[in-house]
């Protein structure tokens, strides 16, 4: 990963942390790109980022801001999951009630959930964090994504599942599916948000085209470092123009 | 699958002995709609006749491949199987066989069916004695089943269009269910460096020969964002590495001692990297004289495809004099690499289509300087044959961009993904130019940005190298795909 700062950029003197979730396990689908625009964007502003892999049988450390958590293949999720039960589920889970911002997709996404349970094998047993649970479907959704929300606006990624999730009573979708299939092709919803955790099924990477949503999640990072955070504007011009791209994919190839 | 329910109780003198009245029937349809097909100016295609051959004879490729009196070769793996399955059949035409190839890169079944019928007499008569079969990896059983190859290559199996192939395990999981029905007359000949696959041609009916580099000079330091980390099929635990030279090739072995790369038949080193143009390597089999090859193919990654045209030819019986002779002419396939000369500049075009191949073009494009020398032009298509998802982009190293005064231009359907990309990986924004999607007019602002005389480098996708391939073939740059 880049470590270079351009010259012109003053520091700010502060510091973000991201814990990078199984990031050796848990990265298809381009996951190195989310975690790539939270360094690239703090580290524009002036801010220090400190990227943290935790891995099976690691301990998370109490002073990450933001997590991120990717997908895996199938023997991935089984070793993970195992890897999140009892405490180091418990500390995660306590982190995001302290107010750490996360950004989870796909497998990370199910396995923050009550549990994924697929074809013919047992249920692997998720967190709880979100109120969700998901099982194996019977197709595999595939394709450009565009999502409606309240609290980032239009968001733009790549859906590539054929688990199903539905959500619980206690949660609530991070958007409405404007193109694509979503949680499970059928309710029209994508995603979940507890507090200032996100789990989707967008990939992409997500982050570099969207960047109101990068920015929330360093903010809301920063603001649990730090009590608050304000950040300065930086030029989104080839953000944008990418993001303009998939949004025209998106409605050409549905 | 349909019957053959035709019999001829009687010979028709004139008939030859084996002669099939539902093969022949295919293949006389194969061959009037792929002629109606060029006719129409659907030049290279080759889906339609195929499908029309096989409704009428389920059976053709099966057939086809049995009739070859020196069988089939069936070459697969993510990256370097068209080179590699050129290689191999410009050997063996050197050798004195008449090779049946599928050399436009139509890998799927269809495509194989079409190849083989193409080369075989309207009454079932094969033209040629043996076939290189280049196959796709979600249509390798399939072609294994049909074909019962004497030989496969298997090259390296890496993280490419999830869109399409889903995901390693599955692909690892189906090649070796095709290889469960092998009898001991077939041999596969695999790349040991490459762990997963090692692992799937354990314990077969089929003999097994091994080919992987033992290099000193040019290995990586860690695996690359891109390498899928393999596991210790027994314990479970990440494997390492002795040694380490491309993704997750290399030199493995099990931390706990559970298992290890196995002994190699045929061992590759020394290789002598000459920039975009060439390389050297010494080629050790286990038994017999070593020997130097020189060929005009660039990078590591071709040292692997040199490597392994080498153990397959001769596991098939030629002489290691004739197959270093053959190499030495060797010309690259089409779009794969090469060199253009155009408007007084020279383009290199280098196609690029999954994160370890785009690694290994970066790495040998920054290999002398340290960083990005020469203009250079990036085209990112998403068509179904590029990955519809572009996602991968983000796997790539392209850090190692970040140094160097190369200008970077985008172009293609996703090359404002692309530019982003660049922005990310801190190539400075002075360097990054966003040219228009459409491949004709960056093209044209592309070359007029570089210096007359100067060289450039362009790296397409797939579709994209067949769109820029077309622009400079109507220009007389370079001749069209069908002719070569």
């Amino acid at each position: 990963m880049s470590t270079q700062t351009s010259s012109s950029t003053p520091t700010t003197g502060q510091t973000l942390k991201i814990g990078w979730l199984y990031g050796t396990k848990m990265n298809i689908y381009g996951d190195r790109g989310n975690v790539l625009a939270l360094a690239q964007r703090a580290r524009w502003r002036g801010i220090e980022p400190e990227v943290v892999e935790i891995g099976l049988g690691e301990e998370i450390p109490d002073d990450i801001d933001i997590f991120f958590f990717g997908g895996g293949q199938d023997q991935e999720q089984i070793a993970v999951s195992r890897d999140l039960q009892g405490e180091k589920g418990e500390r995660l889970k306590q982190a995001i009630e302290d107010g750490a911002a996360m950004l989870s997709i796909c497998g990370g996404y199910q396995l923050l959930g009550h549990e994924y349970r697929p074809h013919d094998a047992e249920p692997l047993p998720g967190i709880g964090l979100f109120d969700i649970t998901s099982t194996a479907g019977p197709e595999r959704f595939i394709g450009n994504v565009v999502i409606d929300s309240e609290d980032w606006g239009t968001l733009v990624g790549f859906e590539n599942h054929s688990g199903l999730t539905f959500l619980g009573e206690q949660a609530s979708p991070m958007g409405k599916v404007a193109v694509g299939r979503g949680n499970n092709g059928k309710d029209g919803t994508e995603g979940t948000r507890y507090k200032n955790a996100l789990g989707c099924y967008l990939h992409g990477a997500l982050l570099p085209k969207n960047p109101a949503l990068a920015d929330w999640l360093i903010e809301a990072g920063l603001t649990r470092r730090y009590g608050s955070a304000t950040l300065a504007p930086i030029d989104n011009a080839l953000e944008e123009q990418a993001r303009q791209t998939a949004i025209g994919r998106a409605h050409k190839t549905h | 699958m349909g019957t053959n329910g035709l019999r001829f109780r009687f010979r028709i003198p004139g008939l030859p002995k084996d002669f099939d009245p539902r093969l022949a029937a295919a293949l006389t349809a194969s061959k009037l709609t792929g002629e109606a097909s060029r006719r129409l100016g659907r030049g290279g295609g080759t889906s339609a006749p195929g499908l029309v051959a096989e409704r009428i004879d389920p059976n053709i490729l099966n057939k086809l491949a049995a009739r070859l009196g020196a069988g089939a070769i069936v070459v697969a793996g993510t990256n370097g199987k068209t080179t590699t399955s050129r290689m191999i059949a410009d050997i063996l035409t050197g050798a004195g066989y008449e090779v049946v190839h599928n050399r436009t890169g139509a890998n799927l079944v269809r495509g194989v069916t079409v190849a083989l019928a193409d080369r075989t007499s309207p009454l079932g008569t094969p033209k040629g004695t043996i076939a290189v079969i280049e196959a796709d990896e979600a249509a390798f059983p399939e072609i294994v089943r049909r074909t019962q190859p004497r030989l496969i290559l298997l090259n390296n199996l890496f993280r490419d269009q999830l869109d399409r192939y889903g995901e390693l395990d599955t692909i690892a999981r189906t090649w070796k269910a095709a290889f469960r029905d092998l009898s001991d007359a077939s041999t596969i000949v695999v790349n040991a460096d490459d762990p997963t696959l090692s692992f799937i041609t354990e314990g077969l009916a089929a003999k097994r020969v091994t080919f992987g580099l033992n290099e000193t000079t040019h290995r990586l330091d860690a695996l690359p964002h891109a390498a899928d980390a393999a596991t210790c099929k027994i314990c479970g635990a990440d494997l390492k590495y002795h040694a380490l030279y491309v993704s997750h090739l290399g030199d493995w072995y099990c931390p706990n001692g559970d298992s290890a790369r196995p002994p190699l038949d045929v061992a590759g080193g020394e290789i002598a990297l000459h920039g975009v143009e060439s390389l050297a390597m010494t080629v050790s089999p286990a038994t017999g004289e070593p020997v130097r090859i020189e060929i005009a193919v660039p990078g590591i990654y071709n040292a692997y495809n040199t490597l392994a045209a080498y153990a397959v030819t001769a596991q098939a019986g030629v002489l290691p004099a004739r197959i270093v002779q053959t190499l030495a002419a060797f010309r690259s396939a089409f779009g794969r690499i090469e060199r253009v000369p155009y408007k007084g500049r020279t383009l290199t075009i280098a196609l690029v289509k999954n994160p370890v191949g785009f690694n290994e073009v970066l790495r040998m494009l920054t290999a002398e300087t340290g960083g990005l020398s020469v203009p250079t032009l990036i085209a990112i298509n998403d068509l179904d044959a590029d990955g519809r998802d572009v996602s991968w982009l983000w796997d790539v190293d392209f850090e190692l961009l970040a140094d160097g005064e190369g200008q970077l231009s985008t172009t293609g359907i996703r090359g404002n993904d692309m530019a982003n990309r660049l922005k990310y990986a801190g190539v400075p924004a002075d360097r990054i130019t966003p040219l228009p999607d459409d491949l004709e007019p960056a093209l044209d602002a592309f070359v007029a940005s570089v210096p007359a005389g100067a060289d450039a480098y362009i790296l397409p996708t797939y579709t994209a190298m067949l769109g820029l391939r077309k622009i400079l073939a109507d220009r007389g740059a370079v001749e069209s795909f069908w002719e070569q």
